[in-house]
C-alpha cells in the first residue's frame, strides 16, 4: 500500500472504463466495461487493506448484478444505441461544459485541502470486524435496508401483475 | 473481538416499529384476507397509534442504537415529534381523502397501503436520523414506495411516465446525495452528525463540495428550481392521492432532514449554505409562482403551488443559518401547509368522477351553486395557499417574512412579498371559476363521509391557525430548542 504507481494505474483503468461505457454505443460493450470498471475497483479495496469488500465487490456487483444486466439487454433486444451525439447534441455540450466545470472544482478542493486521503491502514476490515460494526453501531439502518428491499420487490411484482392483467382485459 | 451490544431503546423508534410492523402485517394478511376496507382501516389504526405514542414523546429527549464510545444512531426531540406528528397527520389526511376514491377508481389494493406505511416509516426517519448513512437509508426507504405508488395506475400512460420519471430522477439524485456524504466522511472522517459537528473546520473544501452535493439531494426532494423538473410531470400523472401524500409527505421529510443535518452537522458551513439557499430559494419563488400562473389543470397548478412553498420554506431555512429560531417558523409554515395542501386535495379529489378526469380549472365552473360547502371549503384553502389572514398560510409566512428579516435577508422577504402577491393570480382564479360562472356539469361530486372528516380536519387546522397562531409558535419554537441542545450534547 502506498504505492502511488499501482494508484495511478488504476485509476486511469478505472476512469478510461466508465469512459468507454458512457461513449460505447452498443449496449453489450457498456456492460463489459462496466465489468472492468467494478474489478478495478475491487482492486483499489484490495490495495486499501480491505479484501472482504473487494470479494464482495466482485461476486455481487461484477458477478451477479452484471448478468442481470446481460440478461436484460439480451431480452429486450437493446443492444443498438443510435449516433455518437444522441437527439441534442447542444445539450451534451453544455453537460460537458457543466462535467468539466465540476472537474476543475473538484481539482481547486483537492490541492486547497492539503491532505490527500483518509488513512486505511488503522481500519480492521476483516469480514469479523465488519459484521461486528454492522450489530454494533449500525444495526438500526441495517435492519431498515431489510424493509427497504422488501418494498421494492413488493413494487416489481405489483406492477407487473397488472401489467399483465391489463393486457388480459 | 467481542461483540459489545448497542444500547438499544425501543420506545424511542415506537412510532416507526408501529407503522413498519403494521406494513409487514398487513403483506402477510395479504394472504387470508381478501376485504380491501380490512387494510384500510388497520392501516389508519396503525397510523393513529403511531400518533398517540409519537406526541407522548414530547418533551422528552434522547437517543437509541449506540454503540460503544459513540453517538446515537436514532434520536427523538421535540423537533422530531412535531415533524412526525405533521407527517402522521399527512398520512391519516390521505387515508381519509382517499377512502372512496381508490375504490371507484379500481386502484384500491392492499399494496398500495403497505407501500404507504413503509413510505411513511422513512419519512419519520428522515427526521430522526443521526448518522448520514441512516438518512439516505430513510431517503430511499421514503422514495422506492413513492416511485411505485406514483405508478399504480398502470394502465394509464400518463401514470407510467410520471413513476418512471421520478423513479430515473430520484435515482439520479440519491446518487448524488452519497456522493456528498462521502465527501463529507472524507473531510472528516465521520457520519455522525454531531462527529461531523466536531470534526468539521470552516472553510474545507472537500466539505465545502459535500455540502453542495448534499443541498443538491435535498431540493430535488424538495423540488426546489432547479431541481424542480419533475415536480409538475410527477403530480399530474400519478394517482391524486397518491400526489396529495406526496405534496406533503416527501416535502417535509425532505426539509425535516435538511434542516437537522445541516443545522447539527454544517454549522461551520453556514457562511456558504446560507446563501446558496437563499439564491435557490429567490429562484424557487420566482419560478414556482410565475409558471403556475400559465396552468389551466388545477394538479399541475397545485405542483407549481408546491414548488413555490418550498420556496418560502427555503427561506426560514437560509434564515435558520444566522439564528435557529427560524427553524419554529419554518416548522409552523409546514404544519399550515399541511392543513391547506390536505384540504385542497381532497376537494380536487371530490371532482375527479373519473381518473385523471374532472381535473381542469374548467370543471370548477360553477362549483358554488353545485356544492356551495365544498366551494367554500376550496375557497378558504386558496385564500390560505396565497396566504391571506386570517387563514394559517398567512400566519405561517408572517413568521417566516419575520425570521427573513431578523437574519437581514432583506431582499428575499421582498421577493416573497411580491411573489406572494403574484400566487393570488392563480389562487384566486380557482375561486373566480368557482363563484362567478355557471357551470352545465352535471358529473356526480364524490364527497363521501370519510372525505368531508378530512376536509373539516384541514378545515378547522386552516383556522386555527389563522386565529390563533401564537400557541402554535410557541410549540414550534420548543421544537427548536431541542435541536440545538443537542448540538452541545451527544
Amino acid at each position: 500500500m502506498g504505492n502511488s504507481f499501482v494508484f495511478m494505474l488504476l485509476a486511469v483503468i478505472a476512469v478510461g472504463s466508465a469512459i468507454g461505457m458512457l461513449v460505447s454505443r452498443d449496449a453489450v460493450h457498456s456492460a463489459l466495461f462496466l465489468v472492468l470498471n467494478f474489478i478495478t475497483i475491487a482492486v483499489f479495496y484490495v490495495v486499501l487493506n480491505a479484501p472482504f469488500l473487494a470479494m464482495v465487490q466482485v461476486t455481487v456487483y461484477a458477478g451477479a448484478i452484471m448478468v442481470l444486466f446481460m440478461f436484460v439487454i439480451m431480452l429486450l433486444g437493446a443492444e443498438r444505441l443510435r449516433g455518437m451525439w444522441g437527439d441534442r447534441p447542444s445539450e451534451l455540450v453544455f453537460a460537458a461544459f457543466l462535467g468539466f466545470l465540476l472537474v476543475v472544482t473538484f481539482l481547486i478542493a483537492l490541492v486547497m485541502e492539503g491532505k490527500t486521503a483518509v488513512s486505511a491502514n488503522m481500519i480492521d476490515s476483516s469480514p469479523v470486524a465488519l459484521g461486528l460494526r454492522l450489530f454494533e453501531g449500525y444495526v438500526f439502518p441495517f435492519e431498515v435496508v431489510g424493509i427497504l428491499l422488501l418494498s421494492a420487490m413488493v413494487g416489481v411484482v405489483i406492477l407487473t401483475i397488472s401489467n399483465k392483467r391489463g393486457k388480459n382485459v | 473481538m467481542d461483540f459489545q451490544p448497542p444500547i438499544i431503546n425501543l420506545l424511542i423508534v415506537a412510532p416507526l416499529l408501529i407503522t413498519m410492523g403494521a406494513g409487514l402485517f398487513l403483506m402477510l394478511l395479504n394472504i387470508f384476507c381478501k376485504r380491501d376496507g380490512v387494510y384500510y382501516w388497520l392501516t389508519l389504526a396503525a397510523i393513529a397509534a403511531a400518533l398517540v405514542q409519537n406526541v407522548a414523546m414530547w418533551g422528552h429527549e434522547y437517543g437509541t442504537f449506540i454503540a460503544r464510545g459513540s453517538y446515537p444512531m436514532v434520536v427523538s426531540d421535540n423537533f422530531s415529534v412535531f415533524l412526525n406528528s405533521i407527517l402522521l397527520l399527512s398520512g391519516i389526511g390521505t387515508l381519509l381523502i382517499s377512502r372512496n376514491y381508490l375504490h371507484r377508481t379500481k386502484l384500491e389494493r392492499p399494496e398500495f397501503y403497505m407501500l404507504m406505511l413503509f413510505s411513511l416509516s422513512g419519512m419519520m426517519m428522515m427526521g430522526m436520523a443521526n448518522d448520514l448513512i441512516l438518512v439516505f437509508v430513510a431517503l430511499e426507504l421514503l422514495s422506492i414506495p413513492l416511485y411505485i405508488m406514483a405508478g399504480l395506475a398502470v394502465s394509464r400512460d400518463d401514470s407510467k411516465e410520471s413513476a418512471m420519471k421520478y423513479f430515473l430522477l430520484g435515482a439520479f439524485s440519491s446518487g448524488i446525495f452519497v456522493y456528498g456524504i462521502a465527501l463529507i466522511y472524507g473531510a472528516t472522517g465521520a457520519t455522525a452528525l454531531p462527529a461531523v459537528y466536531a470534526v468539521l473546520e470552516a472553510g474545507s473544501p472537500l466539505a465545502m463540495a459535500g455540502t453542495a452535493f448534499l443541498m443538491v439531494g435535498f431540493a430535488f426532494k424538495i423540488g426546489a428550481v432547479p431541481f424542480h423538473m419533475w415536480t409538475p410531470d410527477v403530480y399530474e400523472g400519478a394517482p391524486t392521492v397518491v400526489t396529495a401524500f406526496m405534496s406533503v409527505g416527501a416535502k417535509v421529510a425532505g426539509f425535516a432532514a435538511l434542516l437537522r443535518v445541516f443545522t447539527v452537522a454544517l454549522p461551520a458551513m453556514s457562511d456558504a449554505w446560507m446563501g446558496a439557499l437563499a439564491l435557490i430559494a429567490a429562484l424557487t419563488l420566482i419560478i414556482g409562482n410565475v409558471v403556475a400562473l400559465m396552468q389551466t389543470n388545477i394538479k399541475r397548478m397545485l405542483g407549481y403551488s408546491s414548488i413555490a412553498h418550498a420556496g418560502y420554506l427555503l427561506i426560514g431555512v437560509a434564515a435558520a443559518g444566522q439564528h435557529s429560531e427560524a427553524v419554529g417558523s419554518v416548522l409552523l409554515y409546514m404544519l399550515a401547509y399541511l392543513f391547506t395542501t390536505m384540504g385542497a386535495f381532497g376537494v380536487v379529489i371530490a371532482l375527479e368522477h373519473k381518473l385523471g378526469e374532472g381535473i381542469m380549472l374548467e370543471d370548477y365552473k360553477g362549483l358554488a351553486k353545485r356544492n356551495p360547502w365544498l366551494s367554500a371549503a376550496m375557497l378558504v384553502f386558496m385564500l390560505s395557499l396565497t396566504g391571506v389572514p386570517p387563514t394559517g398560510g398567512f400566519s405561517g409566512k408572517f413568521y417566516i417574512f419575520r425570521s427573513a428579516v431578523e437574519a437581514n435577508l432583506w431582499w428575499l422577504a421582498i421577493i416573497a412579498i411580491m411573489t406572494s402577491v403574484v400566487s393570488g393570480y392563480y389562487y384566486l382564479r380557482v375561486v373566480f371559476y368557482m363563484y362567478m360562472f355557471d357551470g352545465d356539469r352535471t358529473e356526480p361530486v364524490y364527497a363521501g363521509t370519510a372525505l368531508k372528516t378530512g376536509l373539516l380536519i384541514a378545515l378547522v387546522g386552516t383556522l386555527w391557525l389563522g386565529f390563533f397562531p401564537a400557541g402554535w409558535f410557541e410549540l414550534a419554537y420548543k421544537a427548536v430548542i431541542g435541536t440545538t441542545q443537542l448540538l452541545a450534547g451527544g
